[in-house]
């Protein structure tokens, strides 16, 4: 299974580096929100309550979990298209076994978030951010956030294989992301958001991933807090990658 | 132990009243029931939508039936779905090829994913792209292709693994006649030389006829008729009669001659200017139909006199004529 996921994931990484550009086009729109909100909101920093120096350093880790959300989210798109070329009919007479074809997905965007994060936060230190957590709070974060994309990603697969249409894919993702985000203490934290927000906010995994993220601001890593959440998400990419095999059983009924 | 010694005499597909309605409520196989030899081509025949298609991914165990059951290289197709992949190649109606990937790999995956071993893979893939054609290809991105070349490299991938029985789903649809020969040559040398069982679902008859050892004509989701072309043809005796009629011909005045000719011809029909009909011996009543027609004032273009084909045996079992069929769209 892991080896069929590596070819096939290696398949999918050797298309897109014969296409860079397409990572072009992944960055560009979290490049514009992480410049925009970070001198939108820049004031926040002298509300009390705030609690930080920074408004970009602030801003960035949550900037690296909403384009993982948002560039997972996009991951059926490419089941959509291997139905439509009658690729994924193809592998599933293989001997490949289905969750390696899951998996090898897994992989390609666990890359793709691993090289859009190491980007975004490239830009945040340019910016003014200072990651003081050190290197383990970072390695902490990008599994947090590479197990937030598998999930993710896993949803938006099994939403490919179910409903078998592009539309489908590009309007839970579309829908889902901005709530995610903003009922999250993506772009301001609890204390200056109502009540409410913070209590949904508990049982949001964006919320989850980017509390782990903004541990890697400051020395004194609350570990955990760190850990609880690596916890959670991996309960969560493990649920979401099971419904996503149980979808390949309706894909196949229904074909 | 060996494959081949371990079911020798078994049939390479059997497959019993496979029955299968789709979600929508459209019955797509109403029990269909046959066995395929092995090293030899048996071919589905039928129009776009007949339940051709259904068959395959049945067999394949890309889905499961909702009744009926089927072996494939001796293997049941529902208990062990992962036994029956492994004995079996799919080339399916689309060309499944990754259009980002070259020729050599997609070949490369194939093979991986076919657990091809790692000492034997390089050899294989430099084998199969010499014998489609496609050697100096080998290094180009697959989506640079022409048709007839991304068909070969698809024919490739189902065989990169020497699969027992290889399944063909309307292989030549849509391609020009010259990849169509070069399609069908490779697929007759796969039966002769290499033993390979091919089951192919086609709506051209010429395919059906050049290359099946059995036919198996399919309409509205069941069998309608099972043979060798010659026995398919044999039972039909005699000849077939066309004849072009004048634009101006009545065919209901058409109809009247022929009906007068009573004895003579059997199953007259009419299909927009032709008139179709079957005698015992063609050379000896063609003169009569003709004189007949002349006598009833019905002008005749054109008259030509065939053995009876596998379009004529597909007629007399659907009603339908699969020539007028052949150029509609999916």
């Amino acid at each position: 299974m892991i080896a069929d996921a590596a070819h096939l994931a290696g398949r999918q990484l050797r298309a897109f580096a014969r296409q860079p550009y397409y990572l072009v086009v992944t960055i560009i729109q979290p490049v514009i929100w992480l410049l925009l909100f970070g001198q939108l909101f820049k004031g926040v920093t002298r509300l009390d309550g705030f609690g930080h120096d920074s408004y970009i350093a602030y801003l960035t880790p949550g900037i690296v979990v909403m384009t993982a959300v948002f560039s997972c989210g996009w991951s059926g798109m490419g089941y959509v298209e291997d139905m439509r070329r009658g690729v994924l009919d193809r592998l599933l007479t293989t001997r490949a076994s289905h969750g390696g074809i899951l998996l090898g997905s897994l992989g390609f965007q666990a890359v793709m978030t691993l090289i859009q994060s190491a980007i975004i936060a490239g830009l945040g230190i340019a910016s003014g951010a200072r990651f003081g957590g050190g290197a383990l709070s970072l390695l902490a974060f990008a599994l947090c956030t590479v197990l937030l994309g598998s999930a993710i990603a896993s949803l938006s697969n099994a939403i490919a294989l179910l409903t078998r249409q592009e539309e489908s894919v590009i309007a839970t993702s579309t829908l889902t992301v901005l709530p995610l985000t903003f009922l999250s203490s993506t772009l301001l934290p609890h204390s200056l958001t109502p009540g409410w927000i913070g209590d949904v906010s508990r049982f949001n995994p964006v919320d989850w991933t980017v509390a782990a993220g903004r541990q890697t601001l400051h020395a004194g890593v609350d570990w955990s807090l760190v850990g609880s959440r690596i916890g959670l998400l991996v309960l969560l990419a493990l649920a979401c990658g099971w419904l996503s095999t149980r979808a390949f059983g309706t894909y196949q009924r229904a074909i | 132990m060996s494959v081949t010694g371990r079911s020798a005499g078994v049939p390479a597909i059997q497959a019993h009243g496979l029955r299968k309605t789709y979600p929508k409520g459209v019955e797509a196989l109403r029990g269909i029931g046959f066995e395929a030899e092995r090293g030899a081509v048996f071919a589905l025949l039928g129009p776009n939508g007949a339940g051709k298609s259904t068959t395959v991914k049945i067999l394949t165990t890309l889905t499961r039936p909702d009744e009926g059951d089927a072996k494939v290289a001796g293997i049941d197709v529902i208990r062990d779905p992962a036994g029956v992949r492994r004995a079996i190649g799919v080339v399916s109606q689309r060309t499944a090829v990754d259009p980002e990937a070259t020729g050599t790999e997609n070949l490369r995956l194939h093979g991986r994913l076919q657990r091809v071993p790692r000492g034997e893979l390089d050899g294989r893939v430099r084998e199969l792209l010499e014998r489609f054609g496609l050697g100096e290809a080998a290094g180009r991105i697959v989506k640079t292709y022409s048709g007839g070349m991304q068909r070969r490299l698809d024919l490739a991938l189902g065989l990169v693994h020497r699969p027992q029985v290889l399944f063909l789903d309307e292989p030549t649809t849509g391609l020009d006649p010259e990849a169509r020969a070069a399609i069908w040559h490779e697929v007759q040398r796969l039966t002769e030389e290499d033993g390979v069982t091919v089951l192919l679902t086609t709506h051209y008859l010429e395919e059906a006829d050049r290359l099946a050892r059995q036919v198996a004509i399919v309409d509205e989701g069941s069998i309608v008729a099972a043979g060798s072309p010659a026995d398919l043809k044999r039972d039909l005796e005699g000849d077939a009669v066309r004849l072009e009629l004048g634009a101006d011909a009545r065919t209901d005045v058409a109809a009247a001659a022929f009906a007068r000719l009573n004895g003579l011809v059997r199953d007259p029909r009419f299909e927009g200017r032709m008139a179709h009909a079957r005698v015992a011996d063609g050379p000896r009543a063609l003169p009569a139909i003709l004189a007949a027609f002349e006598e009833a004032r019905v002008p005749v273009t054109a008259a030509t006199l065939a053995g009876p084909s596998l379009d004529d045996v597909y007629l007399r079992h659907t009603g339908k004529s699969l020539r007028i069929t052949e150029g509609a769209p999916a």
